[in-house]
């Protein structure tokens, strides 16, 4: 018996050294936009417009603020697996309970109908996915018709009014940045510290990650996704304060005629989660949400044709994601 | 020359470590334990084998609070307990390492070996003490190689398993349950875990060893328990007993079953398959004839390959090397649909997933391959439906129309090998063709199979039964590894087919 005689030529691979962080989604992505940017400049400059002039970049971050509150918000579900359709019409409703509710009481008032709204919502959505076992999907969708339901019997048009000192939200900027930004910044960094920093996160990436496996370590899976829910509809509570801000009132549209919904989560997927969750964060949201932005303003400052806008999106998501899988099955 | 390990149990004379007594348990009326009764010392290494199907595997869920015993006790350490979730086993000291690993690819190794159990430092989770702590665990089982911050999905198999030992460890385990640790390992890998075990043990672990590798079994353990259908068949000092021993205590069973009778010379026709030097991941330098007329039997242990080899050869998980031909025609096929055009069909082993479409009715199951591939002789064979059906004997009382889902285990199988006969292939593969079938409709499915080979079908059958496999084949190839570890003719006696798919890969048939 001479084991030894057959034993592996090969000599045992040692440690991996620390993967190239260039290859993280959410450094990707950045660069990503870094170029789109550029990109953008340069068409931008050739045509004879100002790319970089102060009027443009406030737009472009002013139209991040509400994509990015919601899609920070939807990052929180995917990664744990989860997804939520009922955004786009949470925020309608969320514009005009926080237009009527400012009306007749305070604008703190309305905040907090606006954030307890949110609770309840995202509350729903997480037990009708945990305890009722139904497909995120589908329970989400569920809400969101039963929300549209409500705001399509109840209003036509817009309604309420938000005071004016709650408009300084909206329209106010310090140089170039409006004050919104920094709502977005705030809300984004809370997230990020949640899941990046405490436990509860480290427990929604274990549960988007593998639920048997999380559930065998002792994790309560099922409260982790119903927390997550809750802190995607505060964000998405936070978006509809913003929005009420901009319009100065409620509207029923508010969500939905921007498509909140898909554009989030199409969002997210840009900024590297996967869409079944357990990978990807929120840094790389925001770097899909600058994205959409920028490709967005370069469109509009062209005046370009909107099918071509829209098949330039359509696009670049589906050739980020063919991306992130061939990167994927590369590391399986 | 394999060391038996000299030093006795340790902690002799001293209450054990764990005392399970007489385990029950039952799955849906089908008694898997009978009253099993095993205990365990402080450093000990207890093996524990068996058959496939023996229940080691069930009785170690049992004791990971996995399942719940129908009677019998589990103490710890003089404590009785009664484990109803798998937490509850963990919080008392039970650690288990399954063959399927509970990790998360794409967090890091801290995140694992901490996951559910974080330490936290203002509210916030203490990175640093997680990756401090893991690298430390890591340093004691000598694997300082494997970095705390190191994502899972970049590791090798045998990292993966350290990874959740540490993980085990992390949590203070006092008995460690391995499962089948080194199935997925590479000779050199195996080495390493043996010392791992050895060290562990000597730490003061009790550790459960579940083992198909009877060498490694006898390197390791001090005691070695044997099931066989359930019940406790015999504890024993490894060092008082000898390889034949217990596989004569793991297989000792009369061939009670009736089998067709076996081709006669000259009843075997011409080759319809042959395969030279076929490997892929998982399979290497693999020879392979297949005789129409004749039932090749494929035996090894799980993990052996078995199961790979028919789907490399059903196109499934193609070969990527060797050559191959079908019918005298040469083809290596890519995909199971070049496979079926060739005339090759497999019946695989998980009847429903892979074999059928449950809520569909018997007739769009039977008909599914050949409305799927084109060059298949659909509308005779919808017309031969009924033909199909009573030539393997379906029973099902809504006919044709009948939802797959609502018959027996039997009747399922029956209706995936009407199925692949619609296609009238030439060659038919059947992965664990009677698994979870009563006792009725198996010898149905044996007169089946051997009617087949005799129209002229050269038939491959894997089998974990081997009386089965010994009843039912021509002649019998062993797996170990992913190679051929040698042939047997037919009516080979099971303990030479054990020794030769649980001896080491680099004994056998090299030359063969």
């Amino acid at each position: 018996m001479t084991p030894t005689a057959l034993a592996p030529a090969v000599a045992q691979p040692g440690p991996k050294p620390r993967r190239v962080k260039l290859t993280d989604p959410a450094v990707g992505v950045w660069l990503a936009a870094a170029v789109v940017i550029v990109l953008g400049w340069l068409i931008v400059t050739l045509d004879g417009g100002s790319f970089f002039a102060r009027a443009n970049i406030t737009t472009i971050l002013s139209n991040c603020v509400a994509l990015g509150l919601v899609a920070v918000g939807q990052s929180a579900v995917i990664l744990t697996g989860s997804l939520d359709l009922s955004v786009a019409y949470l925020i309608s409703l969320g514009t005009l309970v926080a237009a009527e509710t400012m009306q007749d009481g305070s604008v703190v008032t309305g905040v907090l109908a606006v954030l307890a709204l949110s609770v309840a919502v995202g509350l729903a959505n997480g037990l009708i996915v945990t305890g009722l076992k139904v497909n995120a999907f589908i329970a989400t969708l569920g809400t969101a018709f039963i929300l549209r339901g409500w705001i399509e019997d109840n209003y036509t048009g817009p309604a309420g009014q938000v005071p004016a000192s709650f408009r300084h939200l909206g329209y106010d900027r310090i140089g170039p940045v409006p004050v919104s930004v920094f709502l977005l910044a705030a809300v984004a960094a809370a997230v990020w510290f949640l899941t990046r920093r405490t436990r509860l996160g480290h427990h929604m990436y274990a549960t988007g990650g593998d639920e048997h496996a999380a559930r065998l370590s002792g994790v309560r899976t099922r409260r982790t996704v119903v927390v997550a829910h809750v802190i995607c509809s505060l964000c998405v509570g936070a978006a509809a304060l913003f929005l009420a801000s901009r319009l100065g009132a409620g509207a029923p549209w508010a969500g939905t005629e921007a498509r909140y919904d898909l554009e989030s989560i199409a969002a997210v997927v840009l900024g590297g989660t996967a869409l079944a969750g357990g990978r990807g964060g929120v840094a790389g949201t925001l770097g899909g949400v600058l994205i959409l932005a920028v490709l967005d303003s370069v469109f509009n400052q062209l005046s370009v044709d909107p099918f071509f806008k829209n098949v330039v999106r359509g696009v670049v998501i589906i050739a980020a994601v063919a991306l992130y899988a061939r990167r994927g099955r590369k590391t399986a | 020359m394999p060391a038996t390990r000299e030093a006795p149990p340790p902690g002799g004379g001293a209450a054990p470590l764990l005392t399970m007594r007489n385990v029950s348990k039952s799955f849906l009326g089908v008694r898997v334990l009978h009253d099993v009764s095993l205990d365990l010392a402080a450093g000990e290494v207890h093996a524990l084998v068996g058959e496939n199907g023996a229940g080691k595997s069930t009785l170690m869920k049992v004791l990971a609070g996995e399942h719940v015993p129908d009677s019998g006790t589990i103490e710890l350490d003089g404590t009785t307990h009664a484990f109803t979730h798998p937490q509850q086993a963990q919080a008392a000291g039970v650690g288990i390492i399954h063959q399927e690993f509970a990790l998360l690819e794409h967090r890091t190794v801290a995140e694992n070996v901490f996951l559910g159990r974080e330490p936290t430092r203002y509210g916030m989770v203490d990175r640093r003490a997680m990756e401090r702590r893991t690298g430390e665990l890591l340093a004691e089982l000598g694997e300082s190689g494997v970095s705390p911050r190191a994502h899972v999905r970049d590791l090798s198999v045998a990292r993966r398993q350290t990874v959740e030992i540490v993980k085990a460890l992390a949590s203070d385990v006092r008995v460690l349950v391995m499962d089948e640790p080194t199935a997925p390992l590479a000779e050199h890998e195996a080495r390493l875990l043996h010392a791992l075990v050895r060290r562990l043990a000597d730490r003061g672990l009790g550790i459960l060893y579940i083992s198909h590798r009877l060498r490694e079994v006898f390197e390791l353990s001090h005691r070695i328990t044997v099931l066989k259908d359930g019940r406790h068949v015999t504890t024993v000092p490894t060092a008082d007993t000898d390889t034949d021993t217990i596989v004569r205590a793991m297989v000792g069973r009369e061939l009670g079953a009736y089998y067709p009778p076996r081709a006669r010379p000259g009843e075997t026709g011409g080759t319809a398959l042959t395969l030279r030097g076929g490997g892929n991941r998982r399979l290497h330098g693999i020879d392979l004839d297949l005789r129409s007329g004749e039932v090749t039997g494929i035996a090894g242990l799980q993990g052996s390959g078995r199961t790979s080899l028919a789907r490399a050869l059903f196109g499934a998980a193609p070969f990527t090397e060797g050559d191959m031909t079908v019918g005298g025609r040469t083809l290596r096929p890519r995909s199971p649909r070049e496979a079926i055009r060739a005339g090759i069909a497999l019946v695989t082993e998980d009847r429903k997933g892979e074999g059928l479409a449950l809520r569909q009715s018997v007739r769009d199951n039977a008909l599914l391959v050949t409305r799927a591939v084109p060059g298949q002789q659909h509308a005779s064979a919808a017309r031969g439906l009924a033909g199909l059906l009573d030539r393997v004997r379906l029973q099902a009382r809504g006919g044709s129309d009948q939802q797959v889902q609502f018959l027996s285990g039997g009747n399922q199988q029956k209706v995936v090998i009407a199925k692949w006969l619609a296609a009238a292939p030439k060659v038919l593969l059947f992965d664990e063709p009677t698994r979870g079938v009563d006792v009725g409709a198996k010898a149905a499915i044996h007169t089946l199979v051997r009617d087949l080979a005799k129209e002229g079908l050269a038939v491959l059958i894997i089998s974990s039964e081997l009386p089965e496999l010994i009843g039912m084949s021509d002649r019998i190839l062993v797996m170990s590894d992913g190679r051929l570890a040698g042939e047997l003719p037919a009516g080979a006696p099971e303990e030479d087919i054990m020794r030769l798919a649980t001896g080491p890969a680099d004994e056998g048939t090299a030359a063969a």
